[in-house]
Order: C-alpha cells, then sequence, then structure tokens
C-alpha cells in the first residue's frame, strides 16, 4: 500500500485519554515527513499516553490519528505496517539470540526473508552488536538490550519512528551509537518522534520541538522559536523548557 | 547488640513481610475485599469440614495399641503429608535464593548474615507448617470431635513433620547447590522438588499397577502381602502413628526429631545461605551461545512466526518447561497401567481418562498463561501490523498443539486397547484444553514469563476456575466413558463454570485494536 509523501508523518487532532484524570487532554500535533520531532514535557505531562496512542497500544477516548493520511483509528494494521515503536524498557525475549529475535519482527511485518537478513545483518552491524549476534539476550545490559529492541524497530524499515525515552540508562558510546542511527534513518528521509528528558539530546538533534504540560502541547517549534515564545533570549533550552512549564503552570 | 538487629527484631519484619504477602494473596491486593475473603475462607473452612468428615470421621475410635495394618495406612498418611510438605519447602528454599528480593540490602548491611538467614530458614520452617496445619485442620478436627481430645497430638505431629521436612530440603537444597553449583541447581531443584513431592503417591500407584493390575494406591497399601512386609508392632518406625493416635511418648520423640532436625539445619546451613545467594545472583549474567553460523532467516506467516516463537520459548527454558511440565509425572502410572494393559482388556482401563482430561486441562492453563499473559514483548506484538485476533489465535494454536504432542500417544495407544475409553479421552482432552485455554485467555494479565508462579495469585477466581474446569471436564470424560447418565450433570457444572468465569472476566476497555 502506497501513501502521497506530500502527507503529514503524523497528524493529531483533539486527542483525548483520561484514566482517573485527563492524560493527554484535546492534543493537537503535526509532525512533517523526514524530520526529527523531539516531545518534551514534565513527569505526568502526556507524552508517553499521547505516543502510546499513536502507535495503537492504547485506545484515545476523543480525536484523531493520522499516519503518513492512513487513519490509525480507522485502520491500525495499515498504520502499524509504517510505523515503529520503542519504549524506555526495552521489550525483547530474553531466550532469543539477537538475529532470532530480528527474524521474529520480520516475520510479524512479513518482510521477505532475504530482505530481513539484509538489514539484519547491516543493522547488527551498525549497532555493534556483532560478537554478541548468537548469543541469547538473557545476559545482556540494558544498553545492547536497547540496542537490539532498536534494531528490531528498523528492520521493517519504517517510514515513522516512535521512541520513549530511548537513551534512558545508556552508556555514552551505546547512546551515540543510537543517536548516530537515528540521525542516519532522518537524513534518508524517515521521520523521527522521540520523547527524551536529556534536553541536551533534544537540542542536539532535533529538527523541532514540542513541548506538552497537563496533556496538551504548550509550544512547539525549532528552539530559536521556542526562545522567542518563553522570552529568554540566547537562553539553553533547558532555561527555556523551565520557563515555558513554569508559565503554563502558573496560567492553569 | 541493638533491638533494631537482635533475632526478635529479624523474626518480626520477616513474618511481617510474609502476612502481608499472604494476605494480599488472598486478597488480590484489594483491602475492600477483606470481608468476602473472610466470607470465603470461613465457607471453604466449612466445606472442608464435610469432606473431612465424610473421610476421617469412621476413624475417629481407633485406639493408640492399632494393629499393623492400621499403622500402615495411617503412616503411608503421614508420608504423603511429609513428602507434599518437603516438596513445597524446597520449592521455597529455591525460590529464596533466586528471587533476588531484599538480599542486595541485607547482604549489604552491616547485620550478621548467619542470623538474618537463620530467622529466614526458620520462616520457611513456619510458613511450611502454617500451609500443611490449614490443610489437615479439618481432618483433625473431626477426629478430635468425634475421638476425643487424645487426637490433639495430631497437631503436634504434623508441626515436628513441618519442621523436618523444611529442615531436610535446606540440607538438600544446599546440598545440590555445592554439588552441581548454582546454574543448574535452580532446575534441578524445582525437578527434585515435583519429584519428592510426587514420588510416594506415584510409588504407591505403580506397586498397585504392578501387583494388582490397580490404579488405586490404597489396593497396595491394605494389601495383605505388603503388611506382611512391615516393620513389627513395637518398631519406631509406627512412632508417629502412635503420636497421632494420642501416644504422649511417641509425640515427644517425634516432636524432639522433628525440632532437632530444624536447629541442626539453621545451626548448619544459616552461615552459608548468603554465600549461595550470592552464587545464585551471578548465574544469569552467564551468556549463552546459540549458534555460530548466521542463520537463514525463513519465510513464514505472522502466526508461523509466533507460533514458532511461543515453542522456541518454552524449549529454551528448562525451568519454565518443567514448571508446566511436572504436572506430567502424574502421567506414569496411566503410562504403566497402559502398558500392562495392552493385548489384553482391563477394567481399570477408564481410570486414565479422567486423569488425562484433567492432566490436559492443568497442563493447557500453564502454557496458556505463558502465551498469552506471559509475553515478554507485549508493545512488539501489540504493534505489529497484525490483527489483534490472529495474535490471539497464533498462541492459542501454540498451545493447542503442544498439549496435543503430550497427550495424542496416549490417547492413540489407549484406542488400541479401549477405543471407547479413547474417544472419550481424546473429546475430553480436547474440551479441558480449550477450556483452560479461554479462562486464560479472559482473565489475561500482563506479566513476564520468570513470574510464572505468581500466575495463580494474580486471580485468584481464574485458578479456580481452571482448576474447577479441568475437574468437571474430567469427571465428565470418566463418567461418559463408563456408560454413566450422570456425565450430562458433571458437563452442565462444566459450562455452568465456564459461563460464570466469562461473565465476571475483567473487561478490557483500552485493549489495543
Amino acid at each position: 500500500m502506497s501513501h502521497p509523501r506530500s502527507a503529514a508523518a503524523l497528524d493529531i487532532r483533539g486527542l483525548a485519554k483520561s484514566f482517573s484524570r485527563p492524560a493527554v487532554d484535546g492534543l493537537d500535533l503535526t509532525v512533517r515527513p523526514g524530520e526529527f520531532y523531539s516531545l518534551l514535557g514534565p513527569n505526568g505531562a502526556g507524552k508517553t499516553t499521547t505516543l502510546r496512542m499513536v502507535a495503537g497500544l492504547l485506545r484515545p477516548d476523543a480525536g484523531s490519528i493520522s499516519i503518513f493520511g492512513v487513519d490509525a483509528l480507522a485502520d491500525p494494521v495499515a498504520a502499524k505496517r509504517i510505523m515503529a515503536w520503542v519504549s524506555d524498557e526495552p521489550m525483547i525475549y530474553d531466550k532469543l539470540t539477537p538475529y532470532e529475535y530480528l527474524e521474529f519482527v520480520a516475520g510479524l511485518w512479513g518482510i521477505d526473508a532475504a530482505t530481513a537478513q539484509r538489514r539484519a545483518d547491516d543493522l547488527i552491524g551498525w549497532l555493534g552488536l556483532g560478537p554478541h549476534a548468537h548469543e541469547r539476550c538473557e545476559g545482556f545490559s540494558k544498553g545492547m538490550r536497547q540496542k537490539v529492541a532498536l534494531a528490531g524497530a528498523l528492520v521493517h524499515d519504517p517510514r515513522l519512528i516512535i521512541l520513549d525515552e530511548p537513551l534512558t540508562g545508556l552508556d555514552a558510546g551505546s547512546a551515540r551509537q543510537v543517536k548516530t542511527v537515528l540521525r542516519e534513518r532522518v537524513a534518508n528521509g524517515d521521520t523521527v518522534i522521540m520523547t527524551t528528558h536529556i534536553l541536551e539530546v533534544a537540542e542536539r538533534m532535533a529538527d523541532r520541538i514540542g513541548v506538552i504540560a497537563g496533556g496538551r502541547l504548550i509550544a512547539q517549534g525549532t528552539l530559536a522559536e521556542l526562545r522567542i515564545k518563553a522570552g529568554r533570549g540566547d537562553d539553553s533550552l533547558e532555561d527555556t523548557f523551565l520557563a515555558l512549564v513554569a508559565d503554563e503552570a502558573q496560567a492553569a | 547488640m541493638t533491638g533494631a538487629s537482635s533475632i526478635p527484631w529479624l523474626a518480626r519484619h520477616e513474618f511481617r513481610l510474609a502476612w502481608r504477602d499472604w494476605w494480599s494473596m488472598l486478597t488480590a491486593g484489594k483491602r475492600h475485599r477483606t470481608r468476602i475473603v473472610l466470607i470465603a475462607m470461613a465457607a471453604f473452612a466449612a466445606f472442608m469440614h464435610l469432606i473431612a468428615f465424610a473421610i476421617v470421621a469412621k476413624f475417629a475410635e481407633i485406639a493408640p495399641d492399632a494393629d499393623r495394618g492400621t499403622l500402615v495406612v495411617i503412616t503411608g498418611c503421614a508420608l504423603l503429608a511429609w513428602s507434599l510438605m518437603m516438596s513445597q519447602a524446597m520449592e521455597a528454599v529455591t525460590r529464596a535464593f533466586y528471587a533476588r528480593s531484599d538480599f542486595d540490602l541485607i547482604l549489604s548491611s552491616p547485620v550478621a548474615a548467619r542470623r538474618v538467614f537463620a530467622v529466614r530458614i526458620a520462616a520457611l520452617a513456619v510458613s511450611t507448617v502454617v500451609m500443611a496445619l490449614m490443610l489437615s485442620a479439618p481432618f483433625i478436627n473431626v477426629l478430635i470431635w468425634r475421638g476425643g481430645l487424645r487426637w490433639l497430638s495430631a497437631y503436634g505431629v504434623v508441626i515436628a513433620v513441618g519442621a523436618a521436612a523444611a529442615a531436610l530440603s535446606v540440607a538438600l537444597t544446599v546440598a545440590l547447590f555445592r554439588t552441581i553449583g548454582p546454574k543448574r541447581t535452580r532446575l534441578a531443584a524445582q525437578i527434585v522438588a515435583a519429584i519428592v513431592g510426587a514420588t510416594f503417591v506415584i510409588g504407591l500407584q505403580v506397586a498397585a499397577i504392578l501387583s494388582y493390575g490397580s490404579l488405586i494406591p490404597m489396593t497396595f497399601l491394605q494389601s495383605e502381602a505388603f503388611i506382611a512386609m512391615v516393620p513389627a508392632i513395637d518398631s519406631i518406625a509406627w512412632w508417629p502413628a502412635r503420636a497421632m493416635l494420642g501416644d504422649m511418648n511417641a509425640l515427644a520423640a517425634v516432636a524432639l526429631a522433628g525440632f532437632g532436625l530444624l536447629a541442626a539445619a539453621i545451626a548448619l546451613f544459616s552461615a552459608r545461605f548468603g554465600e549461595h545467594a550470592v552464587a545464585a545472583a551471578g548465574v544469569s549474567n552467564a551468556g549463552v551461545l546459540q549458534r555460530r553460523r548466521t542463520p537463514h532467516f525463513r519465510n513464514a506467516s505472522a502466526r508461523t512466526v509466533l507460533r514458532r516463537k511461543e515453542w522456541t520459548l518454552l524449549r529454551r527454558d528448562p525451568w519454565l518447561a518443567s514448571q508446566t511440565l511436572m504436572q506430567l509425572l502424574y502421567l506414569l502410572p496411566p503410562a504403566l497401567l497402559l502398558w500392562q494393559s495392552f493385548g489384553h482388556s482391563n477394567d481399570d482401563l477408564v481410570l486414565l481418562v479422567p486423569v488425562l482430561v484433567m492432566a490436559a486441562g492443568q497442563l493447557s492453563g500453564g502454557l496458556a498463561w505463558l502465551a498469552i499473559s506471559g509475553e515478554d514483548a507485549p508493545d512488539l506484538v501489540a504493534t505489529a501490523p497484525v490483527p489483534a485476533r490472529w495474535i490471539v489465535r497464533a498462541k492459542i494454536e501454540a498451545v493447542v498443539a503442544s498439549v496435543a504432542m503430550v497427550f495424542a500417544p496416549f490417547v492413540l495407544i489407549l484406542a488400541l486397547v479401549a477405543p471407547r475409553d479413547a474417544l472419550a479421552a481424546a473429546a475430553g482432552v480436547a474440551i479441558a484444553t480449550v477450556s483452560s485455554t479461554m479462562i486464560q485467555l479472559w482473565f489475561r494479565t500482563q506479566a513476564k514469563r520468570k513470574h510464572f508462579r505468581r500466575r495463580q495469585t494474580s486471580s485468584r477466581f481464574a485458578t479456580f476456575a481452571e482448576a474447577l474446569s479441568s475437574i468437571a471436564w474430567a469427571a465428565t470424560a470418566g463418567l461418559a466413558a463408563a456408560g454413566r447418565w450422570q456425565a450430562a450433570i458433571t458437563a452442565a457444572l462444566a459450562l455452568g463454570i465456564l459461563a460464570t468465569a466469562r461473565a465476571i472476566s475483567p473487561q478490557r476497555k483500552d485493549e489495543a485494536a
């Protein structure tokens, strides 16, 4: 199935989700194709809930989600085919090796075996997993597990990659490998949406940054645009972010 | 020594944790269920007393100077209880070694590890004894009511036997650690615990089959040939039985032996317990090399890769496999009976039908939990471009195929000997398998496979429904094989259990499409 490249990579309108209280409250968000978009927000702001709804892991109470023109709520299977999800807690199978895990993921996405094998070889190499490619994942460190999960997300060549805190707990070397791979994907025209608490990463990597607080998007734009909105001149992203969130808290 | 690190202080901490764990297990962590749980416990206790009355009331008048035949039966019951307690205690000791829990805190604290683990071994013994007391209390109470206060000594025997079982299980597990190392002990202890728990019953069944062609253990235990072989009436082998019957000297000796063994275990092993726990902690860090050559990816449908994944994970986790397959130990006597009866008719073969159906129901429940709830990468599977119903169907297919692989040989051989029994068994196995799988599907949760043992605490209702459904279908298949019309009643009961389970199963509002 093909979809027009001109459609937004992600288009969210009026998205809402409540648990005991509203977690996401009428959120509107548009991410362009080929963009590295970083989603920031304080704990409990609704970032993960938003992205879990986009990934089809939670059903929204209201609103619409469109991925490259595909209505993700009406046709979730078509939406999932072009998207990948990586959570902060790498969910892999302890008793499978990285190669076996990638074969399993490729099978779920219906990727031709020869293509999947070639991509798996490339990913294993890029992510430095070669020496452990035939070991079961049960003895892997958090960083290695996260790299296996990332390889799984990329083996089916998604157009939209959604990552929830992918760098949490990674050492400097592993974090750099992950960031490099993600930048390469964006350079190749794919779209990456990533939540992070490491503001320096967002500052360096993201084309645009969105700030969520209280389940709503309170600001978005390039770093320069956010600074202007926050009235913070040449301040760092950290100062800008804290100012935006503080303003929102005050307004609420 | 400060109060905050004394043995009483540590014991208080240990028992507080154990109590809260136990209460949380009963109430599923919901405080408002206290009244319901108390009412359910009272009802269960009353029901158990009724059953106990039906079974043991007629034995209440047995005097301490009973004959050898009576002593054999009482000793057999005590041995059965001991083997089950020993099995439970071994599992608890293994769990204490491998579940990290608070070991890091304890071992990094300035409190002497020996003191902490002495308390922990004592706590293991207490939990073993309490469980045994809860199960035996209805029977002992009925005996006291009908036979007098002398039966109170049976409580003393249960406590002493429990203490001995805990002591021996600690010794056996530590011995395994020292001989085969921490990596293999987890699995080996699991298997040994299951074998210890099942050996006595299975042994009696095997003896009954070989001697009398019967699957009923008591046939052998009460046979004249066996009674002629047992020790003389004044042998110390009968002390536990005599102690149960109210002989206070025998009770004192049994209690001394039980508590002596426990004290010795605490004195000998508490110092090394911490070292073994540290050794156990290092096990999961060792990498397992699967195969060196690059595997060739195979084209397969999503359902095929899901089924293949389930089977691979089960095959590669011997601990989990042993957890589920240990239930199949009880299939050994039926297999022996089948083998012995092959070529000629045996009316006892009809007894195989409920055994096979019950085992299939229980096995499929465990496998279904692993496949459906114990999904280690739920987000990955849920974000795959595959309809949710396909995923569920593939997992159910994996469970059903696994169960079929285990039971098909039994049914096929039975078909050659007793076709009608085989037909009832095949239908019963299939229905019990589907029923247990559906119950697990209705009550599915999100859990790690390594938490398999906790599946029974995550939903008490699912556990009971699965057990009751298996029992009801086993009874139905057995009665149908025997040509009894009452099969219709038990079938209706089984359907009622399933309908109730379906009706009260949790709704999944946020389930992914």
